[in-house]
């Protein structure tokens, strides 16, 4: 028995987020921590339950483990539902031979049984990697207003960002004339958002197309969207000027996190009427030391700090030793600095022990690349980490 | 080995009446983020207890509140997990004696519930004291010894004050108890304190209740165990472990410092492998530490705004520090705005307490200044 819902969501989280390195070595780009006691994840998950959204289904394709545990039965979010709730999707064997994710449109291709048992009357297209507070239910009631084939949000971007983005070139409606895939001359400045809304019908139409035809990549951006265009379906863009981030690299993932810090952040997650849910991790409080100094940094429980910390974020469970210091980095649960250590304008992943007086990455100032160093290491005492290095196991024996 | 607990979360209210004039003992916050219930409940999950009944007396609505479904204990169970039980009383009770004032009473008053456990042991707990301790090893050592009951003690030097408020149990070589003195006066020195954490076989539990029900027995100590010393095994279960007992404000203030102060006890509480203490999530985003803040020594939860000066302090989630003011020695609890410039030393700040800038508020350690709940200052 399944509840017909308006609208499903579906989260595309299967992407390998090549671009974040050491980081994304064992775990999906969605399941990457994100902003003390977040995963990116967490923020399209809690956008489709603040926006009234129970029915989600999460694509999975790469290094699931993290990303399947993190979700487990949806709790976190009330996603624990009856007759509804939250559900990994990961690729299967099927009578006719087993694939893989080919592409998006491919993989909700794949999953059109799991949206048809809800029989809804709107699919809702996410992907996993952004990090942004909207409210999809506001968008929904705008693609049903305008009677809308599909919806596609959009978020001004300057004109020399353009060329990275899928524009979408409007009339002053917002209807869609014209989409184009990372213009080398972008007509306009409204970039997708990869945040879709169809009509469920006529999308399962497209979809079945889109897999007969062996030429096509099976992409929504490359393939479904301009063939949609192509046959005059009325298409609309939904403008949003909320914050929004793609953290795909190593330095948008660290610029997003230090917008959460200073006075007035630049994205302020304290909003208690759209608030963005976490798994928990039962820790204790946070203890702050005799000798310690905070000063415009993000803490969080489980932390012992007896050092110096600035513009930084603290995971859960992080321990921070006398004399050591900490500035402009992102410090991921459960790692230990140790005395005298200095961590500059890094990310250090879970887990990973920085042994004594060791010295990594190097001031923001001297202009070299962020330091990453990857989970569960053990830096030897007085290493010398440079700046920009990315840290893991090969690295480390490479540099013996 | 079937183990049931059982919570009693109004007993000894009486004796901090400050904070549980609107609550029970049981969601008193202690340490940040928890109440004292959360010691308790976390205990017996995890000596997987997941059948557990929370006895409440008056003034409940915060207890069910915190505790809500039980899924932040993992409790939220379609086989046991967490009931909580209000009183049990018809309309033509004796009014002057409606409400119980002893565990045996409590217990008599659900004694319908006590008939239909199947489990083979009781464990029973309150809430005013705080320990992380592993029930299943009590468990074994009662199975072993033979008892009927067997109460959990530790041996504390106590003085004069401390001793009006504690059981004292003396036993033999074997651990079986010899003698007990309740709420001695005048009594100084070493003795087995109860922890007022019981382990009972449940026929045996089952069989008391309903002798004190036909008896009008009241006291579990007085007319239970007394009486019975000579018929019945009762073992002590000697625990080692940190254990802090809450019996007046000034021990709620000084075990809260400790937290602070005490890696060991930090540690002995929260650090222990396998045994999380866990609490109702509350989902804040991580506390954030302005430029020109200032904290040392502290315990500080998610969601606080720190832009002043915290020293030796125990901050609850939510609570905010304004620019210039100054926070010592004290406990702010959930949601407390403290205001631009204002000094505050040796405060106990019950939740959503709004103190304005500028305020000067000092207490002693001996005798904190308590603002209760929702006060604005």
């Amino acid at each position: 028995m399944y509840k017909k819902q308006q609208c499903v969501a579906m989260l595309l989280a299967g992407g390998q987020g090549s671009r974040l390195y050491t980081l994304t070595e064992k775990t999906a780009k969605p399941a990457v921590p994100f902003g003390g006691k977040y995963r990116i994840i967490d923020f399209p998950l809690s956008n489709c339950v603040n926006s009234h959204i129970y029915t989600v289904g999460v694509l999975t394709q790469y290094q699931p483990l993290v990303l399947n545990e993190y979700i487990g039965n949806g709790q976190p979010w009330d996603l624990d539902r009856m007759q509804s709730g939250v559900m990994v999707l990961p690729p299967y064997q099927g009578k006719n031979g087993a694939d893989w994710y080919k592409g998006t449109a491919n993989a909700i291709y794949q999953n059109l049984d799991f949206i048809n048992r809800y029989d809804p009357d709107y699919v809702l297209i996410l992907s996993g990697d952004h990090i942004y507070k909207m409210d999809y239910n506001a968008m929904l009631q705008e693609h049903i207003r305008k009677g809308a084939d599909c919806t596609i949000a959009a978020l001004t971007v300057t004109i020399e960002e353009a060329s990275r983005f899928g524009i979408l070139n409007t009339t002053e409606d917002m209807k869609i004339y014209e989409f184009e895939e990372k213009p080398a001359h972008p007509k306009s400045t409204n970039a997708s958002m990869g945040i879709y809304i169809f009509n469920r019908a006529l999308l399962e139409k497209y979809l079945t197309e889109d897999e007969a035809d062996p030429n096509s990549s099976n992409d929504f951006g490359k393939n479904i969207i301009p063939k949609m265009l192509g046959d005059g379906c009325k298409m609309f863009a939904y403008p949003f000027d909320g914050y929004w981030k793609d953290v795909g690299t190593i330095s948008s993932l660290w610029e997003a996190n230090m917008d959460l810090l200073g006075e007035k952040p630049v994205f302020d997650l304290k909003d208690k009427s759209w608030r963005i849910y976490s798994r928990n991790t039962s820790m204790p409080p946070h203890h702050v030391g005799e000798k310690a100094k905070i000063s415009n940094s993000l803490i969080t429980e489980g932390c012992d700090i007896e050092g110096i910390v600035e513009n930084s974020i603290l995971f859960s469970g992080v321990t921070v030793e006398k004399g050591a210091y900490i500035k402009d980095s992102i410090i991921m649960s459960g790692v230990h600095i140790g005395p005298g250590a200095t961590v500059n304008y890094s990310i250090i992943d879970e887990n990973t022990k920085i042994g004594e007086n060791c010295v990594v990455g190097r001031t923001k100032t001297m202009g070299e690349d962020i330091t990453v160093v990857g989970c569960s290491i053990e830096l030897p005492d007085n290493s010398n980490i440079p700046g920009g290095a990315m840290v893991n196991r090969d690295w480390l024996e490479e540099h013996k | 080995m079937s183990a049931t607990g059982i919570i009693f979360s109004n007993i000894h209210d009486s004796n901090l009446p400050e904070l549980t004039r609107k609550r029970t003992v049981a969601s008193v916050p202690f340490g940040c983020r928890y109440r004292f219930i959360d010691f308790a409940l976390s205990n017996m999950v995890n000596s997987n207890i997941f059948d557990i009944s929370v006895i409440a007396h008056y003034n409940y609505q915060s207890l069910m509140d915190h505790i809500g479904s039980g899924k932040d204990w993992d409790l939220a169970r379609r086989n046991g997990g967490i009931k909580i039980l209000p009183p049990y009383i018809t309309a033509y009770a004796n009014a002057a004696n409606a409400l119980y004032t002893t565990r045996l009473e409590a217990l008599k008053s659900v004694s319908y519930i006590l008939g239909r456990l199947t489990a083979d042991y009781v464990v029973m707990s309150d809430c005013d004291v705080i320990c992380n301790v592993d029930f299943n090893e009590i468990i074994k050592f009662h199975k072993e010894s033979g008892a009927e009951m067997t109460m959990a003690v530790k041996s504390v030097d106590l003085d004069e004050k401390d001793a009006e408020s504690s059981t004292i149990y003396y036993s033999d070589d074997n651990g079986f108890i010899t003698d007990v003195l309740a709420f001695p006066k005048k009594f100084k020195g070493r003795a087995d304190v109860g922890l007022n954490i019981t382990v009972i076989n449940t026929k045996y539990l089952q069989q008391i209740v309903m002798d004190a029900i036909a008896h009008g027995y009241t006291s579990l100590t007085k007319d239970i165990i007394l009486r019975n010393l000579g018929t019945h095994k009762y073992a002590v279960y000697k625990y080692d472990g940190y254990f802090a007992c809450i019996r007046s404000f000034a021990d709620y203030f000084k075990h809260s410092m400790e937290l602070i102060c005490d890696n060991n006890v930090r540690n002995s509480l929260f650090g222990v492998k396998n045994r999380p203490i866990y609490t109702k999530v509350r989902n804040s985003v991580p506390a954030y530490f302005s430029t020109d803040s200032e904290a040392r020594n502290s315990l500080i939860a998610d969601g606080c705004r720190i832009e002043g000066t915290v020293e030796n302090s125990i901050l609850f989630r939510g609570v905010k520090v304004s620019r210039n003011a100054t926070v010592r020695n004290s406990i702010i609890m959930q949601d407390t705005y403290i205001g631009e410039g204002a000094y505050i030393n040796c405060v106990v700040s019950d939740k959503n307490a709004f103190i304005k800038d500028g305020r000067l508020l000092s207490g002693t350690e001996e005798l904190p200044y308590y603002i209760s709940k929702n006060q604005i200052l």
